[in-house]
């Protein structure tokens, strides 16, 4: 299998969509003379037109809710957010359109729309260029939240994305973009809500997903130079959340840890544990244990940054702890 | 006058279906203050009386294929596009059989059949979908168009901007109507926005801006087809804001105390619907006794839809689940 970026999978993901369906066009800051910011959209305005490829002014608000229009008389629509910093700027439009019109409704529309955006932190660009909001997101009933860590992933969940009829918010994350994988070649999709094992294990099971996989793999790692064997479970999206998956992995380690890039109160890991109390509270073999960013605006100095999202380091720390039971 | 001679080359029954919507959304909207004390209906609701004559200016003025999109206060618009009024007396019941199925309420109306695509509650959220709607129809090279419809107060939204700005960039055929109304709630358009002329404000994007009497059906009505007109050509948005009243307070538990007992008056006296009546006795073109058939066929047309939504059932409970999304 060819080995490409996470980018140029995301890249193949719209120009075969594109080429599959007239109906799909993407629309954004800089999407199309500029080829997106983090080049995602290379190519496409050459071969599709700026008909499709459509160049927005800064106004978040204005073109997510355009896509969301779109998307409901027919079209479908996807829409880049430059980053997702910026995207907090349409949440209205997330919030109170997207997500909600279809049932406000009663079922009479349905809005095909999806939303690609990158977030995460990592590049000392400070407290308004770092966010991770999948935990916001997940929130909210209405809207699918994807966020893929490696390119095969990428390009298999973008395609389901695209292709649903409901709408999907996607997150790439900034740091993944140079990353390299093994991308099967021709089409193939991955459904959406179903979560990868990325490494098997049989003591603990670290949740994660998007950047936190690789640390996560990097612990697992090293600890099985400790004797502990961490099963690396990927969540590849919170909506629709893969619970039996969850369940499965839990109940087989009887141990669990989540890994996350959002901030600790409230995020995303917070809700995991209280599925897994739930459903699988017999396995547990010890507290469920949660890793997360630091709950602080991010810093811009390097070390505190790198202090603030969850290292190897940390991850296996936590590990440690939660094998004492 | 011009405006008002091309009107009255309007077929006698255009005419008088005009006058028949108006006094429909009027007899369905004065029904509701009394159903809702009686608690059959929950939430807000805006009555939309008043203002009849922008709605049904701007319903005959498009095609049934064409788009209309609109705010909070729309019983009246979607009546006006025709959807029937029991399913809309059922949607404020939260009844199985209303337009949105009982999910979506007062602000929430939606018939996608008749292509009114909902009533929205946050301020100006709903221009932007406008904007993507008349994308769409462009890309798919459809002859339709969008009309959109919204408050003064959404004029100071900042999505107001990003919306007009966008629909004069992609020349999109949506047509921008503000129901100035003169309140957004209890704040009068002089204390809320620096530039009182809303017309004016379309000029920072090129596009062209009118104000038009909205107490006048067939000035609305011939302002709007023009605009349609130009949409349908390729020519580009128009935003078009018509000055009109509402005659009861912001919702219903708004008593209205800010505005004069003088001013409302005034207004009142330039009420759409009798106004429009007397014009069209003077013109020949209906009698009173016509008229007055009229209104009682539509008064009973609305105590037949409020039956309709008495006798309706819920949703059943397991309608909390369905339709959150398409692919379960």
């Amino acid at each position: 299998m060819p080995l490409i970026t996470c980018r140029d999978a995301i890249n193949q993901a719209l120009r075969e969509e594109m080429e599959r369906d007239p109906n799909v066009l993407i629309m954004g800051e800089d999407v199309a003379l500029y080829e997106g910011s983090f080049k995602v959209t290379k190519g496409l305005l050459a071969k599709f037109g700026e008909k499709r490829v459509i160049d927005t002014p800064i106004s978040e608000a204005g073109f997510t809710g355009m896509g969301c229009g779109a998307a409901m008389v027919g079209l479908r629509p996807i829409v880049e957010l430059m980053t997702v910093n910026f995207g907090i700027l349409a949440l209205d439009q997330i919030m109170n359109n997207v997500a909600v019109i279809r049932y406000m409704f009663g079922g009479k529309v349905k809005v095909p729309l999806t939303i690609r955006s990158p977030g995460g932190a990592g590049n000392q660009l400070g407290a308004q260029h770092s966010h991770s909001i999948e935990a916001m997101l997940m929130h909210c009933p209405g809207l699918r939240v994807v966020v893929p860590s490696v390119p095969a992933d990428a390009k298999g969940l973008l395609k389901s994305a695209i292709r649903s009829d409901d709408p999907v918010f996607f997150v790439e994350h900034e740091g993944l973009y140079g990353v390299k994988g093994e991308v099967p070649e021709g089409e193939y999709t991955i459904p959406l809500g179903v979560a990868d094992v990325k490494r098997a294990g049989k003591d603990v099971t670290l949740i994660c997903l998007s950047k936190m996989v690789y640390v996560c793999l990097d612990a697992a790692e090293k600890l099985a130079e400790e004797g502990i064997d961490a099963e690396v479970l990927d969540l590849r999206g919170l909506n629709p959340l893969d619970v039996p998956a969850i369940v499965d992995s839990v109940t087989k380690t009887g141990r669990a840890l989540t890994v996350e890039e959002c901030w600790l109160t409230g995020g995303w890991g917070g809700e995991i544990a209280a599925v897994i109390m739930e459903h699988a509270f017999d396995a547990l073999a010890a507290p469920v244990l949660r890793v997360a960013s630091a709950d602080v605006p991010m810093p811009y100095n390097k070390a505190l940054e790198q202090a603030a999202i969850p290292d190897v380091g940390r991850v296996m720390a936590r590990v440690r702890e939660v094998m004492k039971y | 006058m011009k405006d008002k001679k091309e009107a009255t080359q309007l077929q006698t029954q255009e005419l008088l279906a005009m006058y028949r919507d108006m006094v429909r959304i009027r007899e369905f909207e004065e029904a509701c203050p009394s159903l809702y004390s009686q608690g059959k209906m929950g939430g807000f609701l805006h009555l939309y009386s008043g203002q009849e004559a922008v709605g049904v200016g701007v319903a005959h003025a498009i095609h049934k294929d064409d788009y209309m999109i609109a705010a909070y206060r729309e019983h009246g618009l979607i009546l006006a596009k025709g959807t029937p009024p029991g399913p809309v007396m059922a949607e404020l019941f939260g009844k199985a059989t209303g337009v949105s199925r009982g999910k979506g309420g007062s602000m929430h109306m939606f018939d996608p059949e008749l292509r009114f695509m909902g009533g929205y509650g946050i301020v100006g959220g709903h221009l932007p979908l406008a904007v993507g709607m008349g994308y769409a129809i462009q890309y798919q090279q459809k002859d339709e168009v969008v009309v959109c419809l919204f408050g003064d107060g959404a004029t100071n939204q900042g999505v107001f901007h990003e919306a007009m700005n966008l629909a004069a960039l992609y020349q999109v055929p949506v047509v921008f109507v503000c129901e100035n109304n003169m309140y957004g709630i209890g704040t009068a358009v002089g204390r809320a926005s620096a530039v009182e002329q809303l017309y004016k404000k379309s000029c920072a994007y090129e596009t062209p801006g009118v104000k038009v009497d909205g107490m006048d059906v067939l000035k609305v009505y011939e302002e709007v087809r023009q605009a349609v007109h130009r949409a349908r050509a390729g020519e580009g948005p128009t935003y078009i804001e018509a000055l009109t009243y509402r005659f009861r307070g912001h919702s219903i538990s708004d008593p209205g105390t800010y505005r004069s007992e003088q001013e409302k008056k005034l207004w009142k006296e330039r009420d759409p619907i009798p106004n429009f009546g007397r014009w069209l006795v003077a013109e020949g073109k209906a009698s009173e006794d016509e008229l007055k058939k009229i209104d009682a066929e539509e008064k009973q047309l609305i105590e037949e839809a409020i039956r309709f939504a008495e006798e309706s059932p819920d949703p059943g409970p397991e309608e909390l689940w369905t339709d959150v999304y398409v692919q379960s």
